[in-house]
């Protein structure tokens, strides 16, 4: 972790005009949780359902992909990363730092304004908004670190990570089961589905499996992005 | 004393060839890396700044490797070519950043010191996305010397100048290097690098064509044969006495004039007046028909 890093990462983050994403997204979910609310609407089934198809499964993959992708791709993109890559610094503490600010984004922008809409749709019932805060957290570190050493190997980081978000995690989920077993949002909710006792949150992936993979994958990018960038070429950059 | 040495170094992308064989050491002092555009110089410089590996050969800093070794960047100072830096911040804050980056001790002195040395003391506090080309080239300058760096490398540092920046940046340099410190820069206009540099490494379509300092590099693109298109008031009759004299060894009759092959440049200079003087021939043009830098390359390389 460096905090030098991690300051000018942040400042480069929020002064880009798409940070405006970040605030209309986890906006929309809390005006559409306190509709639900005031027009009496929000029954556990339903806002279960808003949890899970909205915070979960839309607003937290498009927030890590822009936090993810935009902590480190567009400076790779510009060549700003020489002027990282020209100190006496180790590339694990360059990723790791990018990786903190990415969480960080993501916890404010996505996992406390689930925690808030969970708060307004049902209270403490069922433990309800406690389970997907956790299982967005989770499932958040994990897409951070996926969308990071995606940012650091591909300069279609953006293109790919969509790809993966909606057409992997939502659509063929839909379809072909087995797909939803390879699915950082189906690990996040078994384990909202491990906190919640209502029967309205059903995961396809036992609890154990999901953390045992989230915890797999978060490593396994993060190395993947430590490797990438030591040998990082400024060709590739330009 | 600080010595960048390239051994044998190659480096290809798929099929192409963007630098062949180079073997040079680079000691204190300037160093120009002469070449036209497109040489391989840039990639010689990412190798040198670690920021590329080579296909084969080694570059050292002092005998150890740059790539993969963050640690030489102690010693290093870099200035790339592209102009991007953290737009969003004040000059100041950039070079502090660089500061704190390299864990100085103090990196608030470091950066003023550092800020001088560049004369941007004045637009410090002003973002550098709203900085000219020249004052980002100087903020650049100071954040690749803010850690006091015995070498610093430097892509291109006169593009987009104009002459009273190329004056400044020339000077800043001179005295760099009168400190002791190892420098090197790259720039495909001559008479830019005889103004700063003591010692010149020419390079060519990827090979390293010739070597010395500006004299001696001088020397060898006056010595080869010249080519002059003349016009006169009777090109037959200069074009006989040219053949009489001897300082030309072709000289051919052409519809737009007289086309002469100079064996000697300085000597034919200076006698084709007194020639067409005595010839009673008045010359409208005298133009040399090679002088493209390219040209007096691939002369050097053909060598």
């Amino acid at each position: 972790m460096n905090a030098t890093i991690a300051l000018i990462t942040l400042r480069a983050m929020l002064g880009r005009r798409r940070a405006l994403l970040l605030f209309a997204l986890p906006l929309l979910l809390l005006m559409l949780a306190a509709a639900l609310r005031i027009t009496g609407n929000a029954d556990l089934e339903v806002s279960a359902s808003v949890l899970q198809g909205f915070a979960l499964a839309t607003v937290l993959p498009l927030l890590a992909l822009i936090a993810g992708t935009g902590v480190i791709g567009p400076e790779i993109d510009d060549g700003q990363i020489m002027y990282i890559l020209t100190k006496p610094i180790r590339r694990h503490v360059v990723v790791v730092t990018k990786l903190v600010v990415a969480i960080a984004l993501v916890v404010v922008f996505a996992v406390m304004p689930t925690l808030m809409a969970g708060l307004v749709l049902t209270g403490m019932t069922a433990d309800l908004a406690v389970a997907f805060t956790a299982g967005t957290l989770v499932a958040g570190v994990a897409y951070g670190a996926v969308f990071v050493a995606l940012a650091v190997a591909s300069r279609n980081a953006v293109t790919i990570g969509l790809l993966y978000a909606l057409v992997w995690e939502s659509l063929l989920g839909n379809f072909a089961p087995g797909a939803r077993s390879v699915s950082i949002q189906q690990w996040g909710l078994s384990v909202a589905d491990a906190i919640t006792s209502t029967s309205a949150v059903e995961a396809s992936v036992r609890t154990p499996a999901a953390v045992l993979l989230l915890v797999c994958v978060t490593v396994l990018a993060t190395v993947l992005a430590v490797m990438r960038l030591r040998t990082l070429s400024v060709a590739a950059a330009e | 004393m600080t010595t960048l040495r390239l051994e044998n170094v190659s480096r290809w992308y798929g099929n192409v060839v963007a630098v062949n064989g180079v073997s040079m050491t680079i000691g204190p002092g300037v160093t120009g890396l002469l070449g036209p555009n497109g040489a391989g110089k840039s990639t010689l410089i990412h190798m040198m700044g670690g920021f590329m590996a080579p296909s084969s050969g080694t570059v050292t800093l002092d005998g150890e490797p740059i790539w993969r070794n963050p640690e030489v960047y102690r010693r290093l100072g870099l200035v790339p070519e592209r102009e991007t830096a953290y737009d969003f911040l004040t000059g100041r804050q950039f070079v502090l950043a660089m500061a704190k980056l390299f864990k100085l001790p103090d990196p608030g002195a470091a950066t003023a010191r550092a800020l001088a040395l560049v004369e941007m003391e004045h637009a410090q506090n002003r973002e550098i996305g709203k900085y000219s080309k020249g004052m980002k080239q100087r903020i650049k300058m100071a954040s690749a010397l803010v850690h006091d760096p015995p070498v610093l490398l430097l892509d291109e540092p006169f593009n987009g100048m104009d002459p009273r920046q190329r004056l400044h940046l020339m000077d800043l340099i001179r005295q760099m290097a009168a400190e002791g410190r190892t420098i090197l820069f790259s720039s495909h206009i001559l008479e830019e690098v005889e103004r700063v540099a003591g010692h010149i490494e020419v390079v060519v379509a990827g090979r390293h064509a010739a070597s010395g300092d500006f004299r001696a590099i001088r020397r060898l693109m006056s010595d080869r044969p010249h080519q002059f298109l003349v016009r006169s008031t009777d090109d037959r009759a200069l074009a006989a006495a040219i053949i009489a004299d001897g300082s030309a060894r072709g000289v051919e009759l052409t519809g737009k004039g007289i086309r002469v092959e100079a064996t000697d440049f300085r000597r034919f200079t200076r006698l084709l007046p007194r020639l067409s003087k005595d010839a009673g021939v008045r010359l409208w043009e005298v133009s040399p028909s090679d002088e493209s830098l390219e040209s007096v390359f691939a002369y050097l390389v053909a060598r």
